[in-house]
């Protein structure tokens, strides 16, 4: 929370400006578009004044012809102040503390990953400095093993303190810290090993040289300016992340953060980074297939095309099953192809029941769902059910932050402004909260929260229930036991004392009763005059837009299936043994004849299929997708592959060609024509400009200027240079030529400014450093709160949670690595992918006679599950957990009940 | 001369009891300042003009005053010595810690009582076995005749004590980041402001004062501001334990007026140089001040004249350099005991010191280079006052820069001869 914006007037190097004066001088000059250099700084880590590098001359008046050296990051903005970058004194300096930092620095940079996007680089050209002077040994040191996202080169180490202040400060790491002192400080683990933090990723974007670099990178290492890089979405959660995703060669190198100041800001989480492999993986589908005599065979794009009209036109009975992977344009095709009557979003029932809630509340509610950065403006949080750093990562990143405003205020109160973190974390310490988390098992967050509360998902509802009765006694009444109306009263207290409460809830423990109860508790909330947020997590990256255009699930699919409804069915960027159960996806799989599938990698449902058409994942295909939020968001491919593989839109709009009722060609045409299906959507064209748009004639390069070897890399087959191909979908070319300003913010695919290469650019495309892009953040917010919209409060209260006699309603257990199938296949990430189990409350256990590591049997619908057992003091009572979407625990519907006597000790 | 400090120590290694410490008139100022109104106990230490004897010579009571009092402030509040003596060739709390600790904790008690403290510390150098000895006894027997817990004196002022051995470091004695080793961090500096005094351990209101300063204050409480103030020679009050190291014929610690010349801590009290040297030049409070020479010998040793002739009381333990000892070498030992205590939170100290360092070796090693002297006068810019976080590095270039300045022609013939010419 910032505080009240002050006018300043400085005079910087004898030019006034007229500035913001709730800032420091750094953040001042860079936001002016100076260049002065820094190391410590950082946007969201703020100011703590260990590097020294920022360092300018302040004068005490305009006579004051000497003035005094001083650390701009450390130093308010005051009215009539007098500063100057450019005294000689001040540029001496700022070279002489480079050149320290030389000192053990090995000026490897031929050899360094980092090396033309390093902010070392950067800022050693900006101050000046070149010869060196010291001439003795540099220390060095042992680099660790640290997982596989991250590789260790503490030899370069500048000691700006970035990684630990980001990993264990901002992120709440534990196992990253600085060891030894003086010269001699080391930055690692206590000893090698798997950096544990989802957010680990971020120190390759943090180090400002090349100490923590991309290990995914590394394994096929290309400098920053020899990237096609495109501006994308992440895939891997609901949360809707901006990413730059990057190409050579035809294979995806890496994934960075793209600055968005609505959605995540500088950071990313390790599933987004690092979950992008499986686009390399060789179990890419390449070719259209066919499947004669049981065996797949390649058949060419036109034959496919044209086999698949023959198959689905005229009046043949079709079904097709869409995806909350696939983007709307595509899901929109795909029910254009088969009719909206036939047209199923992909997904369970139970799934889509909740999603249709969320988007209900989002429409038509009064409350507002904040952006996920702004969440960490909120300054009491209540969790009921979600395990947020699992099921939607970065939000917990974020609560993390939220959960530290209230302690702040003590800080506010002695005028220590936000922006000086070291002097507001020597205040606050370890102090959060308010922070409620009521949850089925612990979650990572417990270890910030005031209070936890452990329970059953109905009794979740009823806490959530209880505290808005406490707020609201015109609600529903809700008695408790004791211990649970303590609770409901204190967190009502809490949220009742704060300013901007939040509340949090989701859909991953698939309970309807949990997603009213927290929008009637911020009602409530509002009702009382609260600056209420409320954010639902859903459980992927285009649930909101499949949910939009599809009321229908796959039990309906499943059910008419079984009497015959088609003889085809196509199915979009779907596995549907990842949704349903094995038994009831065979039989649907027999009930059709023809089986059109569209993906991304061989999976059991391709299997089943007659025809295989290979389609883009994010990488290769444009697209627009929906956020938690209702936030839309457009994506474009960074390459066109040189085999079959394009945008599944691409692929059902060749089939559709031939039906005139549908005229669209390129993706603006699509949007077009979704629009006048969906009025509602309007929004979604203005999210990016379009494919005709040109800065003065310009269209935007994908290829920075400095793109090498283009005329040699193809040369092994030709040495002519082939004509590049052309964009026809967007304003952006697969190029290096092209406009070179800052291109529009949502169609900017890389960062660079002269004097920048490293990600720090960013600050180049800001209207202020840490603010907004210019042009705006990128995407649209398709719901916002309706001020008149009449109090709805829901009336249904379920009862609290009995267990049954030796039996156990298992939940679903959320992993970060492991629950989300496609990141899952990337190397990187199966190696932190637990193996498959069954968690078990201890005195359940005890009762059953299980213990640890013995294996349960547990059937699902007739499909048997053999699962070792996890020992949880965590779980409540009567209530077990398995791991989401893991190999052996997919397609397992929850929740369910399992009896607990079926042991096999062996 | 009245020695308050130090005339009941006695010179056998054993520290004076509770029942000594009492019949010497020891914790009466306690029984006096609980009855006052602690605003008025902060005053009188004001009045009194005491300043901080860890060196930085800032005035006790204002510090004391800084504390938020009343109801509505932050809770609970902390007193702490600074018992982490590691300046170089100081060695005048020690005596104090070990001779006669009630002197000291009845001083915390009482600035405790003034700040409404609820904890305090003894924060104490880990080499100090004798003194972490003697502190412990003295703090059991304080609790033991109710001078700390809940009845502190008879009054309801409650006040528990404890002694944290440090795990020695030099920098554990800049007193924000002794907060942070106390707390279990990394003893790095913190930032200023916010200052301890409103935000300090566990960010609530800490004081932080030397051994030497808080030995001073039960005298203060006991007999009054201006019989204080008459103790020294100067403005500036009481009296001071002054130290002398080196070759000297007499090396030790002594009570002295405050403000009494270096010539008479060096001739009177030390007994002159030791037959065969001649006085070269003298660090006068400890490593980190800068060289005074035979031209400063009529110095007055308070904090305005030593500040004005170019250098720091510092903690008034003198170092003496004599012409038999070479002073590039004595700047390179001080040097690598900085560049090794550095605690590598900001560049210049910890990436400046160890340059400074090696170039300091290459000197005495013969390989010095005249680009060298350069190079150090460039380090003695770069680690100036307000360059770095904290004052560790600027205090580690007054030695260089003053022997620079004094000495430069040993430092061109280190160059010249390609050798030590001491050695």
């Amino acid at each position: 929370m910032s505080l009240e914006i002050i006018m300043a007037k400085v005079f910087i190097d004898n030019k006034a400006y007229e500035v913001d004066g709730s800032k420091n001088v750094l953040e001042t000059c860079l936001s002016l578009g100076l260049n002065l250099p820094y190391f410590c700084w950082h946007p969201a880590l703020r100011s703590v004044g260990a590097c020294r590098q920022c360092a300018i001359l302040k004068y005490k008046d305009e006579g004051d012809k000497k003035g005094r050296l001083t650390i701009a990051c450390l130093e308010s903005v005051t009215d009539n102040m007098r500063i100057s970058i450019e005294a000689p004194e001040a540029h001496q300096f700022r070279a002489g503390n480079i050149e320290a930092l030389m000192t053990n620095h090995p000026h490897d940079c031929p050899v360094c990953d980092e090396g033309g996007e390093c902010h070392l680089q950067d800022m050693t050209l900006m101050t000046g400095h070149n010869y060196r002077r010291y001439s003795f040994k540099k220390r060095t040191h042992t680099n660790q093993y640290l997982g596989p996202f991250i590789n260790h080169e503490m030899n370069r180490c500048i000691q700006c303190y970035r990684c630990v202040r980001f990993y264990k400060d901002y992120a709440g790491g534990k196992d990253l810290d600085v060891f030894a002192s003086h010269d001699d400080v080391y930055f690692g683990r206590h000893q090698e090993g798997v950096l544990e933090n989802e957010f680990s990723g971020n120190l390759v974007e943090v180090c400002p040289t090349g100490v923590f670099t991309d290990k995914t990178l590394k394994k096929h290492f290309t400098r920053k300016w020899d990237l096609t890089d495109a501006p994308s979405i992440c895939h891997q959660c609901a949360l809707g992340c901006n990413i730059i995703v990057s190409e050579r060669y035809g294979s995806i190198r890496r994934i960075l953060s793209r600055f968005n100041g609505d959605v995540n800001g500088y950071f990313l989480c390790d599933r987004g980074r690092f979950g992008y492999e499986y686009i390399n993986s060789g179990k890419r589908i390449q070719t259209p297939s066919k499947k004669q005599n049981g065996t797949f065979l390649p058949i060419s794009r036109d034959k496919a095309v044209q086999e698949i009209r023959e198959i689905t036109r005229g009046d043949k009975k079709l079904m097709g099953i869409g995806s909350p992977k696939a983007s709307l344009e595509s899901n929109f095709l795909l029910r254009q192809l088969v009719g909206a009557a036939n047209f199923y979003a992909g997904i369970p029932a139970a799934e889509g029941r909740l999603i249709q809630q969320v988007i209900a509340i989002l429409k038509d509610g009064k409350i507002k769902t904040p952006s996920l950065n702004a969440v960490k403006e909120y300054d009491a949080v209540f969790i009921l059910g979600e395990d947020v750093t699992n099921t939607a990562p970065m939000l917990a990143l974020a609560l993390r932050q939220a959960a530290k405003n209230k302690p702040g205020e003590s800080a506010r109160a002695m005028k220590i402004p936000d922006w000086n973190d070291a002097a507001v974390r020597e205040i606050v310490q370890e102090s959060t909260g308010p922070f409620y988390v009521a949850t089925a098992h612990a979650t990572k967050l417990d270890e910030i929260a005031t209070q936890t509360y452990r329970t059953h998902p109905d009794n979740i509802a009823l806490l959530g229930f209880a505290v808005a009765f406490k707020i609201n006694n015109q609600l529903p009444e809700v008695k408790g036991d004791e211990q649970t109306e303590m609770l409901a009263t204190t967190i009502a207290e809490a949220m009742l004392t704060a300013k901007k409460p939040l509340i949090i809830a989701g859909t991953s423990l698939y309970s309807e009763a949990i997603l009213q109860s927290a929008a009637n508790l911020a009602l409530a909330l509002k009702d009382m005059g609260k600056d209420t947020g409320l954010v639902y997590v859903v459980p992927e990256a285009n649930s909101i837009g499949l949910s939009l255009i599809a009321d229908q699930f796959l039990d309906r699919a499943f059910e008419k299936a079984e009497h015959g409804a088609a003889e085809t069915v196509v199915i979009l960027e779907n596995d549907l043994y990842q949704r349903m159960d094995k038994n009831s996806t065979d039989v649907f799989f027999q009930d059709h004849k023809n089986v059109i599938v569209l993906d991304y990698l061989h999976n059991s449902t391709t299997q089943k299929a007659t025809l295989i058409l290979p389609v883009g994942t994010f990488a290769e295909a444009d697209g627009t997708i929906i956020n938690n939020e209702g936030r839309a968001q457009r994506f474009y491919q960074v390459h066109i592959p040189a085999n079959e593989i394009s945008s599944s839109w691409k692929w059902l709009q060749r089939i559709l060609a031939d039906n005139s009722d549908l005229p669209a060609k390129h993706l603006d045409e699509i949007i077009d024509s979704l629009i006048e299906v969906f009025p509602e959507l309007q929004a979604i064209r203005s999210i990016a400009p379009s494919a005709d748009f040109r800065e003065g004639t310009q269209k935007i390069p994908r290829e920075p200027h400095r793109y090498s070897g283009r005329t040699a890399m193809h040369a092994d087959r030709n040495v002519s240079e082939s004509k590049p191909p052309g964009d026809p979908d967007s304003a952006m070319s697969f190029t290096m030529e092209g406009y070179a300003g800052l291109p529009p913010s949502a169609i900017t695919p890389f960062y660079w400014s002269p004097g920048w290469n490293s990600v720090q650019a960013i600050n180049k495309y800001q209207i202020e450093v840490g603010g907004p892009l210019h042009g705006g953040n990128p995407g649209k917010r398709l719901f916002e709160p309706l001020e008149n919209s009449k109090d709805d409060y829901f009336k249904s209260i379920p009862s609290p949670f009995s267990p049954k006699n030796g039996e156990c309603l298992v939940l679903p257990l959320y992993h970060i690595f492991g629950s989300e199938e496609l990141s899952a296949q990337s190397p990187g990430i199966k190696e932190r992918v637990p193996e498959p189990y069954i968690c078990l409350n201890n005195t359940d256990a005890l009762n059953a006679g299980i213990t640890e590591g013995n294996i349960l049997e547990i059937f699902f619908n007739g499909e048997k599950h053999q699962l070792p057992v996890r020992l949880n003091a965590g779980l409540p009572n009567g209530v077990a957990g398995l791991p989401k979407g893991l190999q052996g625990t997919a397609g397992i519907q929850f929740p369910l009940w399992i009896t607990l006597d079926r042991v096999n000790n062996g | 001369m009245e020695k308050p400090l130090t005339e009941h120590i006695r010179n056998d290694h054993t520290w004076l009891t509770l029942k000594e410490y009492e019949k010497t008139g020891g914790y009466q100022a306690l029984r006096k300042a609980v009855k006052l109104p602690p605003e008025e106990v902060t005053k009188r230490v004001k009045d009194s003009g005491l300043k901080g004897r860890g060196g930085a010579g800032f005035s006790t009571g204002m510090k004391w005053g800084m504390v938020p009092m009343g109801k509505d402030v932050p809770t609970p509040k902390y007193f702490i010595a600074n018992a982490d003596e590691m300046e170089p060739g100081s060695f005048k709390d020690r005596l104090l810690l070990e001779g006669n600790p009630h002197q000291l904790i009845e001083g915390m008690i009482i600035g405790a009582y003034a700040i409404q403290a609820r904890f305090s510390f003894v924060f104490l150098r880990w080499a100090y076995h004798a003194a972490a000895k003697a502190i412990t006894g003295a703090i059991r027997e304080a609790y033991e005749a109710g001078y700390l817990g809940e009845n502190v004196g008879g009054s309801d002022f409650q006040l528990d004590m404890s002694l944290h051995i440090s795990q020695g470091r030099y920098m554990c004695g800049e007193e924000t980041a002794l907060l942070n080793a106390l707390e279990g961090k990394r003893a790095n500096p913190r930032a200023k402001p916010p200052f301890p005094v409103v935000s300090g351990l566990f960010g609530k209101p800490t004081i932080v004062n030397n051994v030497e300063t808080l030995s001073n204050v039960p005298h203060i409480i006991a007999k009054g501001a201006d019989w204080f103030m008459k103790l020294s020679k100067t403005d500036e009050g009481g009296t001071k334990l002054y130290g002398a190291s080196g070759r000297v014929k007499k090396p030790g610690l002594w009570e002295l007026p405050l403000g009494i010349s270096l010539r008479e801590i060096l001739e009177e009290h030390a007994g002159g140089m030791q037959d065969g040297y001649e006085l070269k030049g003298v660090l006068p409070g400890g490593g980190s001040t800068d060289f005074l020479t035979t031209e400063h010998l009529d110095v007055a040793m308070d904090y305005t004249s030593v500040a004005k002739s170019g250098s720091r009381l510092g903690t008034g333990t003198v170092i003496v350099l004599d012409d038999k000892t070479c002073p590039v070498g004595m700047v390179s030992n001080l040097e690598h005991f900085f560049a090794q205590e550095s605690c590598g939170w900001c560049t210049p100290c910890r990436e400046g010191l160890p340059w400074t360092a090696k170039i300091l070796d290459a000197l005495e090693a013969g390989n010095g280079k005249m680009e060298d002297l350069e190079v150090l006068t460039f380090q003695t810019h770069y680690m100036a006052p307000g360059n770095t976080f904290c004052a560790l590095a600027p205090g580690a270039m007054e030695p260089l820069q003053s022997a620079l300045k004094y000495f430069r022609e040993d430092f061109e013939r280190h160059i010249h001869e390609h050798k030590c010419p001491w050695k």
